[in-house]
């Protein structure tokens, strides 16, 4: 679905001359597959080129150096530029700042009728998305009276309705209380389960990519640990020198290990490893 | 203190006049503007006003709505009334001092303020059974033929309907700002203008920063949802002329000259 070979990205900072005072090296040799309805995730802290990377991965940015595939449409060229941003949409951090239309259905229809669709199947793809992020009654409402998790389920409405195949979520929830969280990330996963969306997962909440197909770890615009959920929360020193929160149950495990009671490292929910405490204490 | 900004202000109903065309009323409102000036007698407002109440009725909005969003500017209105009524020169009915009314400034003074009334009123009634993206949308296709003059009248119109969107984030956000100003310490109702307007610095910088930050993640947003300009765009609501858009607009011909026939009658 969406492959990148070696790819590098650096912002300049210019002075009020326009010379350049200083080159940030935002992404470094990343290279990633991310196949066809998998759920992908991102996990990197603040500073890491998550985001920078997430808008290579719907051709908002185009790599420096090495290459970016979306379909098989590689990013730097202009005349793709519409086709990679209707297969691969993004949603953003900012609720607030994504909406254009001050109704709710006629944001939604924005996305359609910038690439041309026939008025009468605009109104019939808003409502298909509407509902399938379980925002359909709120079709009339102005974005400025809902809350920030419906504010963010209606972005991803957004470009459903221009059907792309890939979803690009740029730590959607950073801004969200917990409920608002939760609505959004069970959105994305019946998306991925219902639909067969390939949703990738920009994000510094390791919590939210317990349940990936695989992960990539990224820290200072490098990919610095890949593998599935299992293998990475396995490394809990890496993870912490990316100046990651491991979860409790990561913790604790390794906390036991060091006390002598050998838990396996690839434990990741309360109930995995209360279940394997209990065995283990049983088979003693 | 900024939320009773009324812009654009929207009255969710379904009414005849809330279902035509935005181009027709716009139209009508323009011509309903123009006409409240045309006539110099009384008998131009009984025709005016009745046209007006008759289409408040048709709309559904209740009265009481509308006169709110007359607030703002009944200053306005006190002001000139006032103004006309001492300052006009004529034949003196009361002296008081140096001020003195006159029968031509009474007579200006009702005009003036009715008129402005109207006006108001009017315009407001637009906005109120519009919603801006369909005002947008009316104005995109009235202003098209500008196109050949080069005026880029969609990314006007794009313009203001995020305007639009926008300003109650800002206002809030302007809110938020002054709370926390306030917090450590700002004054911003002390000392003489211009130390006032000193100390509004520390709102609009960090307000300017950030609607420059929002612009710059909103046109990432539209990038990403394919935005490209105006070129192949198709519209939600397409609009198309239906035969009660084409009887509003005979209605409209109909109340102007019925308003010019009867000033002429009372003319004489």
């Amino acid at each position: 679905m969406i492959r990148t070979e070696k790819v590098g990205f650096e912002y300049m900072r210019r002075d009020v001359d326009g010379e350049v005072v200083g080159i940030t090296q935002a992404l470094e040799d990343v290279s990633v597959k991310m196949e066809p309805g998998q759920f992908v995730a991102v996990l990197g802290a603040n500073g890491s080129g998550k985001s920078t990377f997430a808008k290579h991965l719907s051709g908002l940015l185009v790599p420096g150096e090495g290459t970016v595939w979306v379909d098989g449409m590689d990013t730097r060229e202009e005349d793709l530029q519409i086709p990679i941003r209707r297969t691969s949409g993004m949603v953003f951090q900012n609720p607030d700042n994504q909406m254009v239309a001050s109704v709710v259905e006629e944001d939604v229809g924005f996305g359609p009728e910038n690439i041309g669709v026939p008025s009468e199947e605009i109104w019939t793809r808003v409502e298909k998305s509407l509902k399938s992020v379980g925002m359909y009654e709120y079709r009339k409402a102005s974005p400025n009276h809902l809350s920030g998790g419906q504010k963010q389920r209606v972005a991803i409405a957004g470009l459903l309705a221009m059907q792309p195949k890939c979803l690009v979520l740029d730590e959607p929830t950073a801004m969200l209380d917990p409920k608002g969280r939760k609505a959004v990330m069970d959105t994305a996963w019946e998306l991925n389960r219902k639909e067969n969306m390939t949703i990738v997962l920009i994000t510094h909440y390791m919590e939210e990519t317990v349940n990936a197909d695989y992960i990539y770890v990224m820290n200072q615009g490098k990919v610095v640990l890949e593998g599935t959920p299992k293998q990475v929360f396995a490394q809990p020193k890496v993870l912490e020198q990316c100046k990651l929160q491991v979860p409790e149950i990561t913790k604790i495990a390794a906390g036991l290990r060091d006390k002598g009671i050998p838990v396996p490292p690839d434990l990741l929910t309360e109930q995995e490893l209360a279940d394997w405490l209990v065995q283990w204490k049983a088979s003693r | 203190m900024f939320r009773d900004i009324t812009i654009g202000q929207y009255y969710k109903t379904d009414s005849i006049l809330h279902n035509l065309d935005p181009r027709v009323k716009i139209f009508a409102t323009l011509v309903y503007v123009i006409s409240i000036f045309t006539f110099h007698h009384f008998a131009g407002f009984v025709v005016a006003g009745l046209f007006f109440f008759a289409m408040v009725w048709l709309s559904k909005v209740p009265m009481k709505f509308l006169v709110r969003g007359l607030k703002p500017i009944v200053m306005l209105l006190v002001f000139t009334g006032i103004l006309h009524l001492f300052f006009t020169s004529g034949d003196v009915v009361v002296q008081m001092g140096v001020l003195h009314i006159t029968k031509q400034g009474i007579y200006k003074c009702v005009f003036v303020t009715l008129r402005l009334l109207l006006m108001m009123l009017g315009a407001s009634l637009l906005t109120l059974t519009t919603t801006p993206n369909r005002l947008t949308d009316g104005l995109e296709k009235m202003l098209r033929p500008l196109n050949r003059l080069h005026v880029p009248v969609h990314e006007l119109a794009m313009m203001m309907s995020i305007a639009l969107r926008f300003i109650p984030i800002l206002v809030e956000e302007l809110d938020k700002i002054m709370k926390a100003q306030l917090a450590r310490g700002a004054d911003f109702e002390e000392g003489n203008i211009i130390k006032r307007l000193k100390n509004m610095m520390p709102i609009l910088v960090p307000l300017f920063a950030s609607a420059m930050r929002r612009a710059n993640e909103l046109a990432y947003a539209m990038d990403a949802r394919c935005y490209h300009g105006g070129q192949g765009r198709t519209k939600m609501f397409p609009l198309h002329y239906e035969s009660k858009d084409i009887a509003a607009y005979l209605i409209i011909v109909i109340y102007v000259v019925l308003l010019q026939v009867v000033c002429r009658i009372f003319a004489f």
